[in-house]
């Protein structure tokens, strides 16, 4: 009897692995296939993006060694007589200088920082006063290899939204300017670019760590002229494109033709950036222009 | 004082014979261990985004035996009818009331010790040092919130009919206490005047736990120790509510009936 039941459980076992063998492929096909897979988006759908958007706060969080305004003080603020800030669209870790144009235009950003990121006044009662002294109430930014803190949240958010390219862009930045990974920078970029493949932003950075950090301006100007032709696909017909993009990508593009030698291309780089208004100093691009046309008479 | 700690000390043997200190140890355990062991562009040394996880999850596990623990408590021994023969014998209902507090903070600081130990083990691993004191102050505010909630959820259970009303309503309240508590006196003044005045009333009147829970945060920020006299205020203010909780669960105790 113990046999024949042992028998029994055995046929029924194999024919169930050999069922699951065959109908596993077609079932697949029938959820659609492409992303069956990714458990996340599954459980979660179009939630995800709310999430990857907290995760990607939370870094900017941690950026700030957790003094962070709440949306109560934000409100106050903006009703007070002592303003906090101008709304802050995207959170500050993002904000960091990519190129020479940024750097200038830094001190007023850090400025308007400073700003939001300001205490929300007096306490207004004794529990607030006291409540303070247990909250966080300094205002530092993460430094000396801290910047690491962030990490986890921006890889959690680019595994919930694989389409949010500014999480990559950042995460590279302080992978490769903070913490000296451009190996896996590089490799953060390739799974974004992967995921994004018309992102002229991730191959904006990809060229920034071939020139900056690998010191190779032949893969760099590669990269940045690929990025300048994403652009002019994507962003061109826009009523209002992202010109500040396409002034990094051309005054660097310029830079790397000048360094070469070829002037002439130069010159033509940073007049796209004055005619698409892609500068927020056409001024000195102007005097750079003739400065590179003196050079190329005197070359002749 | 005997019978008060003789009733307490029945309510920790409940503790250790129930599942759900367990189960949350195991949870909490299970999935610190797991995001620790991840790892996130071959950097060994990140450490913050365990301690926030593991603060959580103890922050939550503590919430729910307290509350859960403290709820059946006296409804428990009416419905089995062991409350006659309890206070039969020459326990009054204020002694009750004591123990079974005292019970339950215990009980909940044993579990709450344990969940700080494995915290410190798991992050002083990971970050090479183990700040003390720090670590003290957090167990020790954590506790005192706690000492507030169990207070509460008491008072909760001689008001309420069922258990499971007073654990929904007791967890709902301490969360929009920790999200909403320090900024309804900012909400007030946004409001028209007479919701205003009751949102304010209602800022003066509860119990402010979002102090309590900003400890954690300076602990996963590494913000450094409090002072250790804002500490002794802050659980001073804890007694009160507390104090003030367990005469109200008293005065409406003494002259309840009994029988279900």
């Amino acid at each position: 009897m113990k046999i024949r039941a042992g028998l029994i459980f055995s046929f029924l076992l194999t024919s169930a692995f050999t069922l699951a063998t065959a109908l596993q492929p077609r079932a697949f096909q029938w959820s659609g296939g492409s992303n069956s897979d990714n458990l996340t988006q599954m459980l979660l759908g179009d939630g995800r993006q709310i999430l990857a958007n907290h995760m990607f706060v939370q870094a900017d969080v941690y950026f700030h060694s957790g003094y962070y305004p709440s949306i109560f003080d934000r409100r106050d603020a903006s009703t007070n007589t002592e303003p906090l800030a101008s709304e802050e669209s995207s959170p500050h870790a993002a904000h960091h200088p990519t190129d020479q144009e940024g750097a200038k235009a830094a001190p007023s950003n850090e400025e308007e920082h400073e700003k939001s990121m300001r205490s929300p006044g007096q306490p207004l009662d004794w529990i607030e006063r006291f409540g303070r002294k247990f909250a966080i109430t300094q205002h530092t930014h993460l430094a000396n290899g801290k910047e690491r803190e962030m990490l986890p949240w921006l890889r959690l958010s680019t595994e919930l939204d694989p389409h949010r390219v500014e999480t990559y862009t950042v995460a590279s930045y302080w992978l490769r300017q903070s913490l000296g990974k451009a190996k896996e920078a590089e490799q953060f970029l390739r799974e974004g670019l992967a995921a994004n493949p018309s992102s002229y932003e991730i191959l904006l950075e990809l060229g920034r760590l071939y020139d900056e950090n690998y010191h190779d301006s032949i893969r760099a100007g590669n990269v940045w002229t690929v990025a300048m032709r994403r652009w002019m696909e994507t962003e061109a017909g826009k009523p209002e494109p992202n010109v500040g993009a396409l002034g990094q990508i051309v005054v660097r593009l310029a830079r790397l033709e000048e360094k070469e030698g070829h002037l002439d291309r130069a010159i033509d780089l940073l007049k796209i950036a004055i005619s698409r208004d892609a500068t927020p100093h056409p001024q000195a691009l102007r005097e750079q222009i003739e400065a590179l046309r003196v050079r190329l008479k005197e070359k002749k | 004082m005997n019978t008060v700690f003789c009733l307490a000390g029945i309510v920790i043997k409940e503790l250790y014979r129930r599942k759900d200190f367990y189960v949350l140890f195991v949870v909490t355990a299970l999935i610190t261990l797991l995001m620790g062991s991840v790892n996130f562009f071959h950097e060994e040394k990140i450490v913050r985004y365990i301690k926030d996880i593991c603060l959580l999850l103890i922050w939550v596990s503590s919430l729910v035996i307290a509350i859960a623990t403290t709820a059946r408590q006296i409804p428990a021994e009416r419905e089995s009818r062991t409350i006659f023969p309890l206070l039969a014998k020459p326990v009054s209902r204020g002694q009750l009331i004591a123990g079974k507090f005292v019970g339950c903070w215990l009980a909940s600081g044993i579990a709450l010790l344990v969940f700080y130990l494995f915290f410190a083990i798991v992050v002083g691993a990971k970050e090479g040092h183990l700040p003390v004191g720090q670590y003290v102050q957090a167990f020790w505010m954590q506790w005192s919130m706690l000492a507030i909630i169990i207070s509460l959820v008491l008072l909760g259970s001689v008001v309420f009919t069922a258990p499971s009303s007073n654990v929904t309503i007791s967890f709902a309240a301490a969360l929009s206490i920790l999200i909403l508590g320090g900024h309804l006196h900012r909400l007030a003044a946004l409001q028209p005047h007479l919701l205003g005045m009751l949102l304010s009333a209602l800022y003066f009147l509860i119990p402010h736990l979002e102090w309590f829970y900003a400890v954690r945060e300076r602990l996963i920020f590494d913000q450094g120790l409090l002072a250790w006299g804002d500490v002794t205020l802050a659980t001073a203010y804890a007694a009160a509510y507390v104090g003030l909780s367990l005469c109200a669960t008293w005065l409406l105790f003494r002259r309840k009936i009994l029988t279900m």
